[in-house]
């Protein structure tokens, strides 16, 4: 077919859609959220609505003797009063291990575990019916992270027999990588240094400002329709349908608007017990935490004890290394397993080390559950590796930004778990480029009218002017894998339909991703406009109608559901152009030869040959498709070698803090980040996971930290759970590389949870700079500046 | 649960009277939190918002400041900071710009928190506070009103009118430590008053004992050094031995616990650090308002 | 009990208030303005700001009694029908918003803060957002959309017509 040359039918096939994938486009409910409109999972209303609320447990560990309920059930204004008898089906969920009960039975493990859960109609009329529920308890002695490793002495969390073959003795999942020759004495003799730390991480939470939330609606087909705030739909689903005693297909869950996630609700929290209280009643059922319950409501990031020892020669080359970590993981498994599977696998950091032993545990204990948080199991080890990699540098005079990149992974290096990298991997680069980075200015507190308390230590607490003030410097590095690992099959679901509405092409995206505040939407829109080259593109509210996204977590979802969006997207174009076969008698060769973009079918010349419109018709092209990135592997249980993840991923920071070092109080400067994100696909967003990362590290790093004493949890109040507030937030400037994975579609590398990692020992590293002090845990606190 | 609206201080305080365990509300920071948590369920509530007068101040002719017991911190901040500096820093680091728009001294009074921040800068300014009921007026001095933790000296059925603070003859400063740069409860705090004309030194120290006290024996230490070394006079340069000394004795006066915020020894630390640091400030402050007057 | 005050200009009321609600909980539930949010009900994360009388305040601190015959302003007002608050437009232009649950709260505090300072600097922004908590964003976008809204508006009043024609 002789092509045809006009002018007016090329278009500037360079340039990316308008606001297609590389561009940053405007979220698409950013309208709504700034005018109040977009409806959050607590914000939904019903006629007839009853209120849900939990009575929780006081202590960490003990016997229920009785429970009595009879005096709330005959309160006024209460609809419903259950207990675990009323449970119509199976007593038990769990993400990986079934153990956790859905209300408590006999006993309960954890401070806040649910023990009776109320309908009425006002949230006070379920306080007062709560305060009324009368349960006599036999107080145990809760056991804690070191009485786990000695059943036989302290007790057993749960019942051996109920470990049944996932655990044994008090141990959840544990992991031993064994590369090269590990730590043995021959290894060990080739190290002219070798460095031992021991470090702990305490417990972080995620604190998501929307809290715990949602709305079961009871069907007339007797199923219940649930309105909530979650990251994984599906497998929400997964785990009450055999409690509800309900088929799928009649418990239909609804993405509502989520306030932040960040790990808090890969678990499910209060959806059973409101789908309960709703089919108990019949009426629609809503529940929302308040802050207190929120903290005991959903699960927190594992507290970490670390020990490790790092050997390397005298020029700086490291030989080996030898970790040893617990994990403390509460009362339930939650993802405990895969905690420690990350643990294990990601424990060195990204270098190059021939030996390598560790050893990764999870054990149960009474203290509150713990699991998924950003970064998932490689943010306590980098600030163990991290560390040492700092001591080791001092130890052998080194620079510690050198010493770090004279061993720094690359593409091509290989893992401790025997896997080849076999994408781009810049950590000396990433490295190369925070260091090179402008830094901020000395002494930037002072003024023409004096100090301005508001940027040093203690800000607006006026506790200095100046004096005690040191400033430090600090770097880090770490690597995190994307997506799901260790042979789970990791897919994810999208259905694309483009259709003409009033004479213009219009995509519609329907998936079931939990958007959480990410931006996932957005990149959908842009992707879709990238491959079908079409302006409008409407998104279905994510919903169990269409096939599993998998959940919002390990840094997955552009990869995974914007790789399914793109499949989807692509399967919809082969349609499209196979009419214009039908239609205009295109050879198949030349129709593959086809794009499409700005409302056009194009050569790859640029020449337009028809008009989507045209090639559309009246029938709309309606694609549904699974997508599946690499399969991965089991790490071997004895050796912890094999193909377990997928992608990896790379973030250095740069540190700059002023310290009071009398008072022991800590002002961050600034936080500078470098990182490889494969392809930015929506730079603005990108860059925004990178900041809300790099101020979740500098949380841990300075403030963040659920107390817990005998199992009890001392700070569950946003007043004593402190985050950063702007004042404490530094400016962050943010340097972002793309070096494109040729795994991943476009090229693009997870990117959430990278940032933090790193940022939290870059922060103390700083802080240590300031002080000399060795500050092996974190949070750090003004007493271990002080010593006092 | 009752809501009363008194219109009127007279309303208010016969309302209080006829319902002694009414819990008064005023800006609510406190009383709220309690109520939003199912901490407290009291029989009723007493709201102060409607009585305007509350929210007013008086300078009298001693230049005392009477501060309507509502004033909110933000007016404090932005009306007083010269006549009431070590109040105004105080203020200025209570909770955020949205408590500081309801939180009041008031509030901070009746709730009687260790913690509390105005109490230390009320203690080093000599403060008294107007406490009345049906039964007429008292003039309570701030050191007599703290009994215990949370715990004051107003009868069941009083309230706080007003707070009579003297206006500063001197510099005065407050600082106070937490483990966040913004919107944190105190781990521990400290004011310090220098009042030139009468020769004389006063404390506070907030969150660091079961009630906001005075550091008699630093005050006493700091007033016979500066009379003994002829300092007020000269306003010559505060020797640092003399100012570390002054911290160690704040320090001593505590009787700090541990608790989630700090620990005790911290405590005590960081409040010799911060009253060393603070008598520094103001007595500098001292010598160069002196100079410019000179 | 029965509150009767003005919201976003409008005459409101709301019935059978329980004495010890908050003002959060009158919007939110009770005269449909679920806007303003409910991050933590104890004055720490100010994602319930909203105007009273002119004063920008935690709204779950406030009790339902309190707001008799006062004035509330929401989030849900700051718009002047479709057209955006500069303060708003700012927000969605910079990348302010993520989850958004921050948002609403800190869009009226924002509000507040640009309407008594027109140049306010960065640590002045920074203590006047300090009641305000995001867990989101780190703040650097908030920082941007704060600038940019303070930016429009100066232009916007520098075009803004100065003679008598009023
Ligand atoms: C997020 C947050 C942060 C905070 N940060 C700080 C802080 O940094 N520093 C600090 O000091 N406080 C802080 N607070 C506590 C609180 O804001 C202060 O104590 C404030 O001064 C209370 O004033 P209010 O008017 O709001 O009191 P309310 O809550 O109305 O009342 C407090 C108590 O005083 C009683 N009361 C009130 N008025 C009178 C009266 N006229 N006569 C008798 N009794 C009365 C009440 O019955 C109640 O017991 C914080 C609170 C919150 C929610
Ligand atoms: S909900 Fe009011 S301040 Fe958090
Ligand atoms: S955008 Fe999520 S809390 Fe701010």
């Amino acid at each position: 077919m002789a092509a045809l040359t006009k002018p007016k039918n090329l278009q500037d096939v360079a340039a990316p859609g308008r606001d297609g994938v590389g561009a940053s486009p405007l979220r698409p409910d950013g309208i709504l959220k700034v005018k109040g409109d977009f409806a959050y999972s607590s914000d939904l209303w019903h006629e007839d609505m009853l209120w849900g609320m939990a009575l929780r447990s006081p202590h960490a560990r003990a016997r229920i003797l009785s429970v009595d309920v009879s005096a709330a059930l005959a309160q006024p204004g209460v609809y419903a009063v259950l207990t675990h008898e009323d449970i119509p089906g199976s007593k038990f969920y769990g993400l990986e291990i079934r153990d956790q009960p859905v209300l408590a039975i006999d006993e309960v493990r954890f401070h806040g575990e649910p023990i009776v859960i109320v309908a009425a109609d006002h949230p006070e009329t379920a306080r007062r019916a709560i305060a009324k529920i009368v349960v006599e308890y036999d107080v145990l002695p809760s056991i804690g992270p070191v009485e786990a490793l000695d059943p036989e002495r302290y007790g057993y969390v749960h019942a051996p027999a109920d470990y049944k073959a996932h655990a044994f003795g008090n141990i959840v999942h544990s992991q031993h990588i064994h590369h090269g020759d590990g730590d043995s004495a021959e290894v060990r003799a080739l190290a002219d240094v070798i460095v031992r730390g021991e470090y702990e991480v305490g417990m972080q939470d995620q604190a998501f400002l929307g809290p715990e939330s949602g709305l079961a609606v009871p069907a007339e087909d007797g199923g219940i329709d649930l309105y909530i705030a979650t990251q994984w739909l599906h497998v929400d689903r997964q785990q009450m349908c055999p409690v509800l005693g309900l088929p799928p297909e009649k418990v239909r869950l609804t993405l509502a608007g989520v306030g932040g996630a960040f790990g808090g609700r890969e678990d499910i929290s209060m959806q059973v017990h409101a789908c309960l209280l709703a089919q108990h009643t019949g009426k629609p059922v809503k529940i929302v935490y308040n802050r207190e319950e929120s903290f005991f409501g959903h699960v927190h990031r594992h507290p970490a004890t670390m020990v490790f020892e790092h050997g390397a020669t005298r020029d700086g080359r490291l030989v080996f290394v030898k970790a040893e970590i617990v994990l403390d993981g509460g009362a339930y498994a939650s993802t405990s397993p895969a905690v420690v599977g990350n643990a294990a696998s990601l424990g060195i950091g990204p270098y190059v080390i021939p030996h390598a032993a560790v050893d990764a545990t999870a054990v149960y204990t009474n203290n509150p559950p713990c699991g998924a948080m950003r970064g998932f199991g490689a943010v306590q080890m980098c600030f163990g590796y991290e560390t040492q990699m700092d001591r080791l540098a001092a130890e052998l005079g080194l620079d510690p930004v050198e010493l770090r990149r004279m061993n720094a992974m690359e593409q091509g290096s290989v893992l401790p778990t025997g896997q080849v990298v076999d994408a781009p991997a810049p950590v000396a680069e990433l490295l190369r480029r925070v260091k090179e980075m402008p830094l901020p200015e000395v002494e930037n507190w002072r003024t023409a009218d004096g100090p301005d308390v508001r940027e040093l230590p203690g800000g607006l607490s006026n506790t200095t002017h100046g004096e005690g003030v040191v400033r430090g410097i600090g770097y880090a590095v770490g690597i995190k894998n994307v997506g799901f690992s260790e042979g789970f099959d990791d897919y994810s679901t999208a259905r694309v339909r483009l259709e003409v509405i009033g004479g213009a092409p219009v995509a519609l995206v329907h998936t079931a991703m939990a958007e959480v505040g990410q931006g996932g939407i957005t990149v959908h829109a842009q992707i879709v406009r990238t491959e079908l080259g079409v302006d409008q593109v409407t998104m279905a509210p994510a919903d169990t109608r269409v096939g599993s996204a998998g959940s919002t977590s390990a840094s997955r979802q552009t990869y995974m559901t914007g790789g399914a969006v793109k499949q989807a997207a692509e399967a919809v174009r082969a349609v499209v152009l196979a009419r214009g076969r039908d239609r205009y008698g295109w050879a198949p060769a030349f129709a593959a030869g086809l794009r499409l973009a700005g409302g056009k079918a194009l050569t790859a010349a640029g020449e337009v040959v028809a008009d989507l419109v045209d090639l559309l018709g009246d029938e709309p092209v309606d694609e549904t498709t699974e997508f599946r990135h690499r399969p991965t592997e089991a790490f071997d249980k004895v050796t912890g070698q094999g193909f377990g993840h997928v992608q990896y991923t790379f973030c250095a920071h740069r540190a700059v803090v002023d310290v009071d070092v009398e008072l022991g109080l800590v002002k961050v400067i600034e936080l500078a980040a470098a990182q490889d994100v494969g392809k930015a696909i929506n730079p603005l967003a990108v860059v925004g996971q990178i900041h809300g990362g790099s101020t979740q590290g500098l949380g841990l790093a300075v403030m963040e930290e659920i107390i817990v004493r005998d199992g009890k949890v001392r700070n569950p109040s946003f007043t004593d759970y402190l985050i950063p507030t702007i004042l404490d937030t530094p400016p962050m400037p943010v340097d972002v590389l793309e070096l494109a994975d040729a795994h991943a579609p476009y090229g693009l590398r997870g990117a959430g949870e990278a940032p933090t990692l790193s940022s939290t020992p870059a922060i103390v590293a700083a802080i240590r700079a300031a002080t000399g002090l060795p500050l092996n845990r974190v949070p750090v606190r003004p007493e271990h500046l002080t010593g006092t | 649960m009752e809501f009363l609206r008194p219109a009127t201080w007279e309303e208010a305080l016969a309302v209080k009277a006829q319902h002694p365990s009414a819990v008064p509300i005023a800006g609510g920071t406190d009383v709220m939190v309690d109520l939003n948590f199912d901490r407290h369920r009291p029989d009723a509530l007493l709201d102060l918002n409607r009585i305007h007068e509350l929210h007013t101040w008086q300078i009298a002719d001693d230049d005392t400041v009477r501060l309507g017991a509502s004033v909110p911190y933000s007016k404090i901040i932005d009306a007083l900071p010269d006549r009431l500096p070590g109040l105004a820093l105080g203020a200025r680091t209570v909770g955020s710009p949205q408590i500081r728009n309801r939180g009041s001294v008031g509030g901070n009074l009746g709730g009687a928190s260790p913690a509390g921040d105005a109490h230390p800068p009320l203690l080093a300014s000599g403060a008294t506070v107007e406490a009345a009921s049906v039964r007429g007026t008292r003039l309570i001095p701030i050191d007599d009103f703290y009994l215990g933790v949370k715990r004051n000296a107003l009868e069941p059925d009083e309230l706080i009118r007003a707070i009579h603070i003297p206006s500063a003859t001197g510099p005065q400063q407050f600082a106070k430590v937490g483990t966040r740069n913004a919107m944190v409860i105190a781990v521990c705090s400290f004011a310090v008053a220098l009042h030139p004309r009468a020769r004389d030194v006063r404390t506070g120290i907030g969150s660091a004992a079961p009630t906001p006290r005075r550091a008699s024996e630093a005050e006493a230490f700091i007033r016979a050094e500066l009379d003994d070394t002829g300092l007020w006079t000269s306003a010559g340069e505060l020797p640092l031995s003399t100012a570390k000394r002054f911290g160690e004795l704040v320090a001593r006066a505590a009787a700090p616990i541990d608790d989630v915020r700090g620990s005790a020894a911290y405590r005590r630390h960081a409040l010799a650090v911060m009253a060393r640091r603070t008598l520094l400030w103001t007595w500098n402050d001292h010598r160069a308002t002196g100079r410019a007057a000179a | 009990m029965k509150v009767t005050f003005t919201v976003n200009g409008r005459p409101t009321e709301a019935d059978d208030v329980w004495e010890g609600e908050s003002l959060l909980y009158v919007l939110r539930e009770r005269v449909g303005l679920p806007g303003s949010k409910n991050a933590c009900e104890q004055g720490e994360c100010g994602s319930c700001t909203v105007y009273l009388d002119g004063d920008p305040v935690c709204s779950c601190l406030v009790a339902a009694g309190q707001v008799q015959d006062r004035e509330v302003g929401t989030v849900e007002g700051l718009a002047q029908g479709d057209t955006l608050d500069p303060v708003q437009q700012a927000f969605v232009d910079a990348g302010a918003v993520q989850c958004g649950f921050c948002t609403p709260g800190l869009l009226v505090q924002t509000h507040d803060l640009l309407n008594r300072a027109h140049h306010p600097s960065d640590a002045e922004i920074r203590e006047a957002l300090s009641g305000n908590l995001c867990r989101c964003t780190g703040y650097e976008k908030i920082m941007d959309a704060v600038r940019l809204a303070a930016a429009r508006k100066a232009d916007a009043r520098d075009a803004a017509p100065t003679g008598l024609e009023g």
